[in-house]
């Protein structure tokens, strides 16, 4: 398909613009842009047209089935597209007078108070734009919390597992922290001996998803609280996983001393194709005073942004956060009310019904229940037929299904990470496990069908080297290169070599 | 409620399939101990129209940009945001789809995400772009991080006509990052390049805003010489919808230009959600933060783009990730790919002389009334700091009794300039309400 640079055309427009009758105005010469930026030219029905057969050519939650572990991709209630498109919430700036934000304020207040209770700690802060900011604004209050101490210089090492998302590492390396790896258990814990001898006074925290990225609740929660905490180092939970247990057991309860929400996985504000996001934080009451400013504070009837937080990190995003990520996450929750519960409820029920259908054709690692979502090794499927988990995956696209998480969590050879989120029928569940059966009787009798798959996407497998190799990141206008030419020449010599 | 798909007998056959008697059995997974013994203190369900009535009632209670004239900019601005946008903006397919990892499935985005690349490649003349970063506030943080990582130095210094935020989110990620912040005041509304070159040196990047704070034109040229001079890297932060008038940072020498993207395609929405834009000369590629599309091809030699580059990425990438990024603003870029599409070059450069016209009219109409203009032989561009003859706030107050917001408190930053307002131009004010704001603001 062409891109819109390719059907541009000097001399079309769609837009139309007011033009107030007044003298032309210019910038200084120096200034001025010497040969106008090549943006697209194009006629609004072609423009329309143009995005229409992208949007054709891309897969969400409203195509079908998006079973990607870890990224909770639930149905997203268009009634909150409907509330977010309010003038009142869309129209607002940012800086506009507290007196006439008070709708805005009292949503993002309500909001803090909601999450505060689902989590079981008391002070909340909306600001960060996601997950992964949350973990550093997380981490940089940890830094704050012991500098404050006088244990700053001394407390430098933050305890990852090896179940854990890239995040949580790359996050401790812009926080200024070392990385301190423990390994899991043969029953998917975080092994507790491993542990206890790399928890010591040059720890700041630990970084914990639980359940684990291999769906797994840690039987071992208590003990590591114990350890860290008898070493007067802090709980970081990543809440990625969070879809799991909300109304069923609170991470503040069970010893975390800071938690990230991402409001694009378990309060179902849409992914967008990559964002945005919402990593709200919340916290104990000890690590409150250094929480980023404004706070969304209450005074009587009255909301208010306090600024006055001597000890705050600073900012860690502009302005209060993404606003309309709040509204779409306050709509969802209110949705729910206390039933948040069956959310979570369902979503471990639908996990257990998958595996259990497929735990028998694909090996699982771990011979347990699940939470939310589990993992299996395609590792079988390699060694009696070749087959690789990305044959798996690229297979499932044929049936109509995006494929889960693969290669991940590392610990898993040839991985499959699979969550249905609880909004999926049973219908649905059943033809992805039938699909996922069906791809591996393929494997043995006729390999060759996944090893070419996808067959019926718009494009075949890709090749990604090539992409690294010779990085074509921005169209090139005149001097771009057709692919397609030379992929056909390519093919050409391909023929003559045979 | 109804986002749930599953009745009372597939629950049953769902149980008996795994072998156990109750959803309970599920739940025992979790130590008894920690398990929360009683049902969320949350407020009761609300059905769909109590919901909407609820936050209709919530957002009534805010007074929006349709309802008071507003001249409020400082970062975020009123512009105009085309209808088609909002068409593309709900297709669920966009909408609903997560990050592109699988990309037979997400060929769409995937090329959106290219052409959005391009764009900005386009307007700041730049060979690379990521696929955006959260706003104009974090990617400042993530330009000194690659700077560090690329000079080896941990000295960055930021111009105090820069964003006040911006500068606020560099300094929140200083300590983790290791680096040490020098700010250069301005010179009567501007950065003096001597001075910038001097506070240049051994730095790692330097950060000017184009237009800035105060709507003012840097000698941006300058400012990039000076900082080249000092072997640091020139970063403009610059606002998109001034491109088209303006000179692209990378045609002045800048290493990397970043930015807000809100003026490009995004409602004010109180904040957020919004796009940070990163670009930068090629030789920085691999130490880009985020997500890059780049172009291949299939196995049938037929085009198609990828997720690329991602060994810089946290997932492949762990602790020596360029950055720990991973959900950015895909849905927001989108929006402004379409908008500036939709502009066109012709377009972008009308929004931009209207701007320009529609602020100097307004310039000169409150000097004629009296009012003092704080940096009076300043060029501006969209936006300009004027004195009021009392407290800013004061001021407001009055005219947004009179259905105008008339900008923004200066002294809410600046020492100085408690009487002055930040006054912003959009392509939706009209001469008669600009009109209407001198006689407000005169009274």
């Amino acid at each position: 398909m062409k891109l819109v640079y390719e059907k541009s055309k000097p001399g079309r427009r769609a837009s139309s613009l007011p033009r107030p009758e007044l003298p032309p105005a210019e910038v200084p010469e120096e200034l001025r842009r010497a040969s106008p930026p090549r943006l697209p030219e194009l006629s609004e029905p072609e423009l329309v047209r143009h995005f229409t057969a992208l949007a054709d050519r891309t897969f969400g939650v409203d195509t079908g089935f998006y079973p990607l572990g870890s990224c909770t991709m639930k149905h997203n209630p268009r009634v909150n597209e409907r509330v977010v498109s309010l003038p009142g919430f869309r129209d607002l700036h940012p800086l506009q007078e507290e007196d006439a934000s008070q709708g805005a304020l009292e949503l993002m207040w309500r909001l803090q108070e909601i999450l505060a209770e689902i989590v079981g700690l008391p002070a909340v802060s909306l600001q960060p734009a996601a997950g992964s900011q949350g973990e550093l604004t997380g981490l940089l209050l940890m830094r704050a919390y012991f500098a404050d101490r006088g244990e700053g210089d001394q407390r430098c090492e933050i305890v990852i597992p090896d179940t854990a998302h890239g995040t949580n590492p790359a996050s401790v390396t812009m926080a200024g922290y070392e990385l301190v790896g423990v390994k899991t258990d043969p029953r998917g814990n975080v092994d507790l001996d491993d542990l206890r001898g790399k928890v010591g006074p040059q720890t700041a925290g630990l970084m914990l998803t639980n359940p684990s990225t291999l769906g797994l609740f840690d039987e071992g929660i208590e003990e590591i609280t114990r350890i860290f905490h008898e070493a007067g180092a802090l709980m970081y939970y990543d809440g990625a996983n969070l879809n799991a247990i909300c109304g069923i057991a609170r991470p503040g309860d069970f010893g975390f001393d800071i938690v990230h929400f991402n409001l694009h996985k378990t309060f179902s504000q849409p992914h967008g194709g990559g964002g945005p996001g919402g990593g709200p934080i919340a916290v104990r009451e000890r690590l409150e005073p250094y929480l980023p400013v404004p706070a969304v504070v209450r005074e009587g009837e009255t909301f208010r942004l306090d600024y006055e937080r001597p000890k705050t990190i600073g900012k860690v995003r502009g302005f209060c956060g993404p606003f309309g990520v709040f509204v779409r996450s306050y709509a969802y929750i209110r949705s729910y009310g206390p039933a948040l519960r069956e959310m979570s409820e369902i979503a471990v029920l639908n996990a257990n019904y998958l595996l259990a259908r497929l735990k028998d054709a694909y090996e699982a690692p771990f011979d347990r229940l699940c939470m939310h979502e589990f993992v299996l090794s395609g590792r079988r499927l390699k060694r009696e037929h070749g087959i690789t988990t990305l044959d798996v995956a690229k297979r499932l696209m044929d049936y109509g299904f995006h494929p889960p998480t693969i290669y991940f969590p590392l610990i898993v050879p040839e991985a499959l990470m699979i969550e249905p989120t609880e909004t999926e029928a049973k219908e649905t569940l059943d033809a992805f496990a039938d699909a996922m059966l069906e791809i591996a009787r393929e494997a043995a009798d006729q390999p060759e069908v996944l090893k070419e798959a996808p067959h019926v996407r718009p494009v075949k497998r890709l090749d990604e080297i090539r992409a690294v190799k010779q990085p074509v990141v921005r169209y090139g206008f005149d001097e771009h290169d057709d692919p397609q030419g030379a992929g056909e020449a390519r093919q050409l010599e391909a023929q003559k070599g045979a | 409620m109804s986002f749930l798909s599953l009745t009372e007998q597939d629950r049953e056959q769902m149980l008996e399939t795994i072998g156990i008697d109750s959803i309970n059995e599920l739940l025992e997974q979790i130590p008894e101990r920690v398990r929360l013994g009683r049902a969320l203190d949350l407020e009761p369900a609300l059905s769909e129209p109590e919901l909407v009535a609820h936050l209709t009632e919530l957002a009534a209670r805010n007074v929006d940009t349709g309802r008071e004239v507003s001249f409020l900019g400082a970062g975020i601005y009123d512009h105009y945001v085309p209808a088609v946008v909002d068409a593309v903006l709900a297709r669920g397919e966009f909408l609903t789809a997560y990050t592109p990892y699988q990309p037979e499935m997400s060929q769409g985005v995937l090329q959106a995400i290219f052409e959005y690349q391009t764009a900005i490649c386009e307007l700041t003349g730049m060979d690379v772009s990521n696929a955006s970063g959260y706003d104009g506030t974090t990617v400042a943080a993530d330009a000194c991080y690659l700077a560090k990582q690329a000079t080896g130095r941990s000295k960055v210094v930021l111009t105090e006509a820069l964003n006040p935020q911006v500068r606020q989110v560099v300094k929140t990620y200083a300590p983790g990052f290791g680096l040490d912040v020098v700010e250069v005041p301005h010179r009567g509304g501007t950065t003096d390049p001597n001075e910038l070159r001097t506070a240049a040196g051994e730095a790692a990047c330097v950060i000017f805003q184009q237009p800035n704070f105060f709507g003012c034109l840097e000698p941006a040229p300058e400012l990039a010489a000076a900082v080249n001079d000092a072997g640091a890297l020139a970063v403009a932060h610059v606002d998109p919808v001034s491109l088209g008038m303006l000179e692209a940072p990378g045609a002045y020498g800048c290493a990397l230009a970043i930015g807000e993207g809100q003026s490009a395609g995004n409602y004010q929405s109180y904040g957020g959600p919004h796009y940070g834009f990163l670009a930068a000369r090629s030789e920085f590629i691999r130490r880009m933060p985020g997500r890059i599309s780049g172009e291949t091809v299939d196995s049938e030699g037929k085009r198609g783009f990828v997720l690329t580059l991602q060994t810089r990425e946290q997932h492949i990438r762990r602790e020596k990730a360029t950055s720990n990024i991973t959900t950015n603003q895909t849905l927001l870029a989108l929006a402004g790919l379409v908008h500036l599409s939709w502009l066109g070059p012709q377009g972008l450069r009308e929004l931009g002389e209207t701007c320009l016209a529609l602020s100097r009219y307004a310039k000169e109409r409150l000097s004629d009334a009296g009012l003092e203009l704080v940096f009076p032989d300043k060029t501006t561009f969209k936006e300009f700091a004027v004195r009021v003859g009392r407290p800013a706030k004061d001021a407001i107050s009055d005219a947004r009794a009179a259905g105008i917001h008339p900008g923004y408190a200066l002294g809410r930053d600046y020492s100085g300039l408690d009487d002055a307002l930040l006054v912003a131009l959009t392509e939706k004010r009209t001469i008669a309400e600009v009109d209407h704001l001198v006689e407000v603001l005169a009274a």
